[in-house]
């Protein structure tokens, strides 16, 4: 390749200088709509529409309106600045860091991979063959797989927003921690034998990483591309939960979940994961929901089993697992998580 | 040209569809369009995360789903 003259260097450099002030533009404009998102509803709903703000359906509606719009646009600000840093995180990238690190390191940096990496559940099957057949081992793969639902850009947006910071760090340690204890404790196993054939018969082929270092406008093209994709897949959660949550605020008593699902109730951490494992929900959907738990008086640790066990587990995962996984397998990565999940609960309802 | 779409038919796969389609009648070329859902197929093209686009055995794109137009660059680019 040839050393770009100085007549193509200009435009490129004016080109990145639009660039910037058209994204200094955009998050001028993201923030005047999230102070805006602050007052209109009053205004909409009480002064315009000449609503009681008062009333209880009113003010459920006003919520509604107010945590929607706040919530995907925090969803929309955060994903495109975090689509913006990790446009070469890849799967395909993420199995070479993989591959060959001691069992401790492997796991740990899964996890934590697993959390960071853009992900959609739709590409469990093949990351699952790619890792495997390739070499990386079971409990590394599915501390990956365990992660990555788990602990995502969405999950912690969305709980630094409705639960605080304190128990967004800790969810995501016990996320990440469940991901590793999980991983370790299938890795003591011989599992192999549980794996369907086809997995390890499976073809191996890497794509040459070019090297290539992605310019502000790819970045920019991939931070949108990114940001519709994962938003056009959870707003429908997003409305769905605040929905749900907004009712149980309005219409469940105050102090209700207290007096059934405490922290001096450990059963409930039991009937949680229960109740959560069928339920099939993106983080975005229940977190709403489990922050108006958590205001009803129902214990930390428990929401947090609710929450873990909504989004870790469910039947379409278990349905599509079965493609790679024999029963015997499939049922004791269910049994392991729940058991790991129903640790957690116990656990930060002893601490908090 | 051959072009497959890698993908066991989930949203993301069928919008590729679509907007490769799209791009191959924008440009007049012509070309094969063919599905892959199988998934150690997938793999096989050292692809793990779908929606995937093959054209001519090369690996041109994964893990996203492009606009019309950038899947008509990069056929043009190919063409050429």
């Amino acid at each position: 390749m040839t050393a770009p003259t100085r007549s193509e260097v200009q435009p490129v450099r004016r080109q990145t200088a639009q660039l910037i002030a058209v994204l200094i533009g955009v998050a001028v404009a993201w923030a005047g709509l999230f102070a805006l998102n602050e007052v209109a509803w009053d205004t909409v709903l009480g002064g315009w529409m000449g609503l009681d703000l008062s009333s209880r359906v009113v003010d459920a509606v006003h919520f509604f309106l107010y945590d929607v719009s706040k919530i995907l646009l925090l969803l929309v600000g955060m994903i495109f600045a975090i689509g913006l840093l990790r446009t070469t995180l890849r799967p395909e990238r993420v199995r070479t860091f993989l591959e060959g690190k001691p069992l401790w390191l492997a796991l740990g940096m899964a996890a934590v991979l697993g959390a960071v990496t853009p992900f959609c559940s739709c590409s469990s099957i093949p990351l699952f063959i790619g890792f495997v057949a390739a070499g990386v081992p079971l409990g590394v793969t599915f501390a990956f797989l365990i992660a990555s639902p788990l602990v995502n850009e969405v999950a912690v947006v969305m709980l630094a927003d409705m639960f605080g910071w304190q128990i967004t760090v800790a969810y995501v340690a016990a996320g990440l921690g469940l991901a590793v204890a999980a991983g370790w404790v299938f890795s003591r196993m011989r599992l192999e034998r549980w794996v369907e054939d086809f997995v390890f018969a499976a073809p191996v082929s890497r794509l040459g990483a070019d090297g290539h270092r992605p310019t502000l406008s790819e970045r920019v093209g991939a931070a949108r591309e990114e940001t519709t994709d994962i938003v056009g897949r959870v707003w429908r959660w997003v409305i769905l939960g605040v929905a749900l949550g907004a009712g149980i605020h309005g219409w469940v008593p105050t102090e209700f979940f207290a007096t059934y699902a405490g922290p001096d109730n450990p059963l409930a951490v039991v009937v949680a994961t229960v109740i959560g494992v069928p339920l099939y929900s993106s983080a975005a959907g229940v977190i709403p929901i489990a922050e108006a738990l958590w205001a009803k008086g129902m214990a930390t640790g428990t929401v947090m089993t609710f929450m873990m066990a909504t989004v870790a587990l469910s039947i379409p995962e278990l349905v599509l697992l079965r493609r790679v996984l024999k029963v015997p397998l499939l049922g004791l990565f269910f049994g392991t998580v729940a058991a790991g999940i129903m640790a957690v609960g116990f656990l930060f309802n002893a601490v908090f | 040209m051959l072009i497959k779409i890698l993908g066991p038919g989930c949203r993301n796969c069928v919008t590729l569809e679509r907007v490769t389609r799209e791009a191959v009648a924008d440009l007049g070329i012509d070309a094969e369009l063919e599905k892959v859902t199988d998934y150690a197929a997938i793999v096989g093209y050292g692809v793990m995360s779908t929606p995937g686009l093959v054209v001519d055995g090369e690996v041109v794109l994964y893990g996203r789903v492009p606009t019309a137009a950038h899947v008509r660059e990069i056929l043009a680019s190919l063409t050429g």
